[in-house]
């Protein structure tokens, strides 16, 4: 079965041993995208195996042949350049969190990190599994998107660049091709007085999110909105891009009918499903709640960078 | 596939199945059953071990992936028949009942405490949240992570800190 097919919840499934499959662990790109290309579709990626192992061992997917790309060189690297931050998808989740310049300029990618999953499964879990698994539920696509990212996806045929918001296609599904690996993040620098943020719902410790809002803006020297982009998660078949905000705010200051008017409209662009996590009534409740909260937090730091 | 790991000092090498899991040839095959399997989801933490100096759970790895790594389990910590200052801690304020989470716990500790060695109550919770326990609602865990960090402090800067 195609793996965007499964459509699982990972508490009701039991859980055994994988399935027999051939491990492959190549320390070269050029080995790796050889392997894909032999085995095609009976293929999958590795790299911290926190969303895919799980899945092997409840046997809701498996695969012939697994192609472990953890051990290839030069995809863990953190390089700001002035005008962006390339982030290599090796990245660990708890490197990202612990990375002073993100903090300070790119905070809806650390927040996001200091949410995923618990301490143990971000040192193994990597930022390109986390994008490139295409749950909905992952958090680093809000995030992603939010920040007007861009990936880089490198071939045999050589590298292609694809937006965030044009990436995901469907639950489990990207837009990631036969061949390809996810190799780069790169998120543009934002641009002075910009701030970012990103929340989620979740019920336990650990546990998927009900709903998580990323929210990035830029204020104009008067203090008015100048810039907003908002995306969902959990919210849909794949994380939801809010488009269409920045006309209705260009120039005016974040005030509580602002944040409401922005957060009806996030919540009518979102597309909750009733399940174990809530009704739809109570998702779209927690989205716009989430939206209040992560817009006064991203309009504060957009402030306090200001006055850096 | 054979692999080769480092356990506790030890260098092991092993021909292991690509579809065992990191915790079932640390019990299985090197007879390390310190190293608990609880909820087998990558939920509980039971499991946890260091790879490189790092908490991470053995159940949601696979062990051809710590290939050429160090790995840390509970038994590494005690010299003999002397307890690490952390599992003594735990003694001494009851961090344990039915024991099952004790391991995991443990490891969590250690990598915290290797990382910040006078944390606070809010990050322990935090470094926390992956490991699960039935019994003991928390408290006492935390109380035997303070404890630990402060056997584990030197004996000059327990004076200094005492002259202050």
């Amino acid at each position: 079965m195609p793996l965007q097919k499964c459509k699982y919840h990972l508490y009701l499934v039991a859980f055994v041993s994988p399935k027999e499959f051939e491990y492959h662990a190549p320390a070269e790109l050029q080995e790796a995208f050889s392997l894909l290309k032999e085995h095609g579709d009976n293929a999958k990626i590795l790299a911290g195996g926190q969303s895919l192992i799980p899945l092997l061992k409840s046997r809701i997917f498996s695969v012939p042949h697994l192609v472990d790309i953890g051990r290839i060189r030069g995809l863990k690297n953190v390089v700001e350049n002035g005008s962006e931050i390339r982030i290599g998808a090796l990245v660990t989740i708890s490197d990202l969190e612990a990375n002073n310049e993100i903090r300070t300029r790119f905070q809806a990618i650390s927040d996001a990190a200091g949410l995923i999953g618990d301490p143990l499964v971000r040192n193994r879990g990597t930022i390109g599994g986390n994008i490139s698994h295409g749950d909905p539920s992952n958090d680093m696509p809000a995030a992603m998107v939010a920040l007007k990212a861009r990936f880089k996806l490198s071939s045999q045929q050589g590298e292609r660049i694809v937006d965030a918001g044009e990436f995901f296609i469907d639950t489990l599904q990207t837009d990631v091709r036969e061949g390809e690996i996810l190799t780069e993040i790169i998120v543009p620098e934002p641009r002075n007085r910009s701030g970012s943020a990103y929340m989620k719902l979740k019920k336990t410790a650990g546990d998927f999110c009900v709903a998580g809002v990323a929210v990035s803006v830029s204020l104009d020297q008067h203090g008015g909105l100048s810039g907003l982009n908002v995306a969902i998660t959990a919210a849909g078949p794949r994380v939801i891009e809010v488009k269409g905000l920045e006309e209705k705010v260009t120039g005016k200051k974040l005030n509580e009918e602002l944040s409401a008017i922005i957060s009806t409209e996030v919540v009518n662009a979102s597309e909750p499903a009733e399940d174990f996590y809530g009704t739809v009534e109570y998702k779209r409740k927690v989205i716009g709640l989430l939206t209040g909260d992560c817009l006064e937090l991203a309009v504060e730091r957009a402030k306090e960078g200001a006055k850096r | 596939m054979r692999i080769r790991i480092t356990v506790n000092g030890n260098q092991e090498e092993m021909d292991v199945e690509p579809r065992e899991l990191l915790a079932d040839v640390l019990r299985n095959r090197l007879d390390l059953k310190g190293t608990r399997i609880g909820c087998d989801t990558s939920n509980c933490g039971a499991c946890t071990v260091l790879i490189d100096g790092k908490a991470v759970k053995s159940c949601t790895m696979l062990a051809v992936q710590a290939d050429g790594h160090d790995v840390m389990t509970v038994e590494g910590l005690s010299d003999g028949e002397k307890l690490h200052p952390i599992q003594e801690a735990f003694v001494q304020k009851h961090g344990m009942q039915c024991g099952y989470c004790t391991s995991g716990m443990l490891m969590t500790a250690y990598w915290l405490l290797s990382r910040n060695k006078d944390p606070d109550d809010g990050e322990i919770r935090k470094f926390f949240s992956g490991n699960l326990c039935r019994c003991t609602g928390y408290q006492d865990i935390i109380d035997s992570v303070k404890y630990a960090s402060e056997l584990m402090q030197p004996q000059e800067e327990k004076l200094i800190a005492k002259e202050h």
